[in-house]
């Protein structure tokens, strides 16, 4: 734990050790004034004992208070520290916002306004509006945020970056020019000081698009490898192992990560299979190219969906390669269905309960998929297993710019002015969570897992670790 | 060692002793090889241990000689084999392999033990085809004095539910033969299902004679336990999505393979029951639901 989260404990643990003591103290007063109540209701020979009852209730305070603080230090050694919500899902508490804003005034961060109506069930989630990006509120050049982290934040927040493996590779080499550009400042050491100047580019980040998984991972990994930095080493040397590591955890988890997933990914196809494959997900279409590539014969079918579109360019890429596809949308996923013998989908993120992340739309194709009796696989790094555990898609989800959800049709927009419209709500989801008894089986770089075994690569991960 | 005196030497095991299974027999052979082995490095060592299971693959076709195969050259080489000589080398795998099959012929023992409990008085029992661990377990459940009675079917085109019926009328536990076709008749009579298993694959599947898949579905259907009883060494690393995912060299006997040319006139002599229609798997490493197989697999493969 580092030194600030341990300062915060001992804040928590003395502000609980307060409350607790006034509300004994309360309790205490109350069983006083009962004690005081009940003499004085009684028959008169009563009144002298009540001094009595007073001495004997205050000096009973005084040995109850003693046996309180032993009780509550007891309490608190044996009560387990409760994990806290990440802010960015707890938006409709005002003290938690409160937190947030003090948090980013002393990192000297604008703050990013929701925008819009938000629909009731979400209104625990930020909504933030694509035309009002956070670099219209900081001055350019920036003295605090490094130049190549507001152009990867604007980059996240129009979402010219998108894409899991993408965001995290642009990420690591934003991370690798402020290494670059870094210098220690006298009388600190490296390993401390880099990590604190990273904390407000995270804060940054996230208020251009909340973190995803993969990032999160990526980031923990980085703090991780700055903090084993010795304190004798060089800045120069330092500053090379980090760029080094950066580059392995790249090569290692993402590129070799992708090949070896490839390999296995192509056992499972056999020519004559139809392939279903939704939205455009890095990993899928690598995997489909090397098959290509093989010279397995399969045919491709295209699933889309809006406003995000990003099954286009799948399509693209895919019939470049000159396989063949077929292009649907989402809604005729039950026709098409009948043709298709395999099901191949990506992930945002594998949770700890075999829960599936993923883009939205996605537990919709694995679910008509099981009814039909297609085999759904889902290829995933290892770098995107998490710890945490979802059951539902609205605890932790992303709300996108509602405007997307307005389209022109024959010179018509009819969601033109919904903001007007009492009790209308747009909704633009970006991720959803799928079961893991709707997938048959999850292919990562250590090979061929059922959905149920993710907690055991995570444990087997942190041994290794 | 070469190929036919591997090869005879695999068929006297077998012949030895009729109640072994393939993948001892197997292993055992692989250990004389190795015994007899003349190679000058360690890889070549492993790579003729893998050539000569490829070999007894080719004799035997069922799933387990391959994974015993696999699992026994895991097993000598998991351990430091950092010694100058060749020939302590070769010791310490030796030891290993001995160690190896010393368990292993204990792992039927260790099964019966775990699964006769869930067999109670009064119980009736369906298997299907001939499993020598299924017998095993009736065994001991016959020898604590439990009294049930077992539906086996005849398990066509071989018709080794006979010879289970047979070995069962020994034990003086009445049994019934039926037709495979009869299962979903005589399954509302019938209070759980247990069956062997030639592999175990990595979702928690098994892969099992034909007609297990059909029994499993049945039983499903009915709300019947069904039970899978099998050795640890019957783990493979496969994993397939549904029946054609199979490879062939696992679904025709061995002599089939090599002399007909069009497979999809032959009739396949296994099938894969998939995970979600098993209930427990009884194994030497404990009793284990499907989804806890793949933990075990990594444990035992990574």
């Amino acid at each position: 734990m580092t030194k600030e989260e341990k300062q915060r404990l001992r804040k928590e643990k003395k502000q609980q050790k307060k409350n607790k003591e006034k509300k004994d103290d309360n309790a205490s007063q109350e069983s006083e004034k009962e004690k005081k109540s009940v003499s004085s209701s009684s028959s008169a020979p009563q009144p002298p004992t009540q001094p009595a009852t007073q001495k004997g209730g205050s000096s009973c305070c005084s040995l109850k208070n003693v046996h309180d603080m032993v009780q509550k230090v007891t309490l608190i050694l044996i009560f387990p520290v409760v994990k806290r919500l990440p802010e960015h899902i707890q938006v409709d508490n005002p003290d938690v916002l409160k937190k947030l804003a003090k948090k980013l005034e002393r990192q000297q961060i604008p703050l990013r306004l929701d925008y819009g109506y938000k629909v009731s069930l979400f209104s625990h989630l930020h909504q933030y509006s694509r035309k009002a990006p956070l670099t219209q509120q900081l001055s350019i050049p920036s003295s605090v945020i490094h130049p190549a982290i507001v152009r990867l934040g604007l980059q996240y927040s129009q979402g010219i970056v998108a894409g899991s493996n993408a965001r995290s590779v642009a990420l690591l080499h934003a991370f690798k020019q402020v290494i670059r550009d870094y210098t220690t400042p006298p009388n600190e050491e490296l390993s401390r000081d880099l990590v604190n100047k990273l904390k407000p580019y995270i804060s940054f980040l996230n208020q251009c698009r909340p973190l995803s998984a993969s990032m999160g991972n990526a980031i923990k990994y980085i703090k991780k490898e700055i903090s084993n930095i010795p304190s004798q080493c060089k800045e120069e040397e330092a500053k090379g192992k980090l760029l080094n590591c950066i580059e392995c955890y790249i090569n290692e988890k993402i590129i070799l990560a992708a090949k070896a997933i490839a390999k296995y990914a192509i056992e499972k196809i056999s020519d004559g299979d139809v392939i279903l494959v939704y939205g455009c997900s890095s990993l899928v279409n690598h995997i489909l190219c090397e098959a290509f590539e093989k010279n397995r014969k399969f045919r491709v079918i295209v699933v889309d969906s809006r406003p995000r579109l990003e099954g286009r360019e799948a399509l693209r890429r895919l019939v470049q390669r000159g396989i063949s596809c077929t292009y649907v949308l989402i809604s005729a996923v039950s026709y098409i269905l009948p043709e298709v013998s395999k099901v191949f989908l990506g992930a945002h993120a594998l949770l700890a309960n075999g829960y599936v992340m993923s883009r939205v739309g996605t537990s919709q194709i694995a679910l008509v998929a099981k009814a039909f009796n297609v085999p759904v696989l889902v290829c995933c790094e290892t770098y995107k297993f998490c710890e945490r555990v979802q059951t539902d898609s609205f605890v932790s989800n992303e709300l996108d710019d509602p405007d997307d959800l307005i389209v022109t049709r024959k010179g018509k927009t009819q969601l033109e002015d919904w903001q007007q419209v009492p009790l209308l709500g747009l909704l633009n989801l970006v991720y959803d969570v799928t079961p893991p008894d709707f997938v048959d089986l999850v292919i990562t770089d250590l090979g061929m897992i059922p959905c149920t075994s993710v907690p055991v690569v995570l444990r087997v991960k942190n041994v290794d670790l | 060692m070469n190929e036919e005196e591997l090869v005879e030497y695999f068929r006297a095991q077998m012949r030895k002793d009729p109640d072994m299974a393939s993948a001892v027999a197997a292993i055992r052979t692989l250990l004389e090889f190795l015994k007899r082995d003349k190679g000058e490095t360690i890889l070549g060592l492993r790579e003729s241990l893998t050539s000569a299971t490829d070999c007894l693959t080719g004799v035997d076709s069922s799933v387990a000689v391959s994974s015993g195969g696999e699992l026994f050259l895991r097993f000598i080489s998991l351990t430091s084999l950092e010694h100058q000589d060749l020939s302590r080398c070769k010791k310490v795998m030796e030891e290993r392999g001995e160690l190896f099959l010393e368990k292993i012929s204990m792992s039927r023992a260790k099964v019966a033990k775990l699964c006769h409990t869930f067999i109670k008085d009064g119980a009736k029992i369906l298997t299907h085809s001939y499993s020598r661990v299924v017998l095993r377990v009736l065994e001991k459940a016959a020898a604590e004095k439990k009294r049930f009675s077992v539906y086996v079917t005849e398990s066509q085109p071989d018709a080794a539910g006979r010879q289970m019926a047979e070995a069962l009328r020994k034990l003086n536990v009445p049994v019934t033969v039926v037709l495979d076709a009869a299962v979903g008749y005589v399954l509302e009579k019938v209070d759980l299902v247990i069956v062997g298993a030639e592999g175990v694959v990595e979702s928690g599947g098994i892969i099992n004679k034909i007609g297990t898949y059909q029994m499993a579905v049945c039983s499903k259907a009915h709300n019947k336990p069904f039970y899978v009883v099998a050795e640890s060494f019957k783990f493979v690393r496969l994993y397939p999505l549904n029946q054609q995912d199979v490879p062939d060299k696992f679904k025709y006997k061995a002599d089939t393979l090599k002399t007909v040319q069009n497979l999809s006139e032959e009739h396949p002599m296994i099938d894969y029951t998939p995970p979600s229609l098993i209930t427990l798997l009884f194994t030497d490493l404990g009793v284990l639901t499907p989804s806890a197989v793949s933990d075990e697999l990594i444990k035992l493969y990574l």
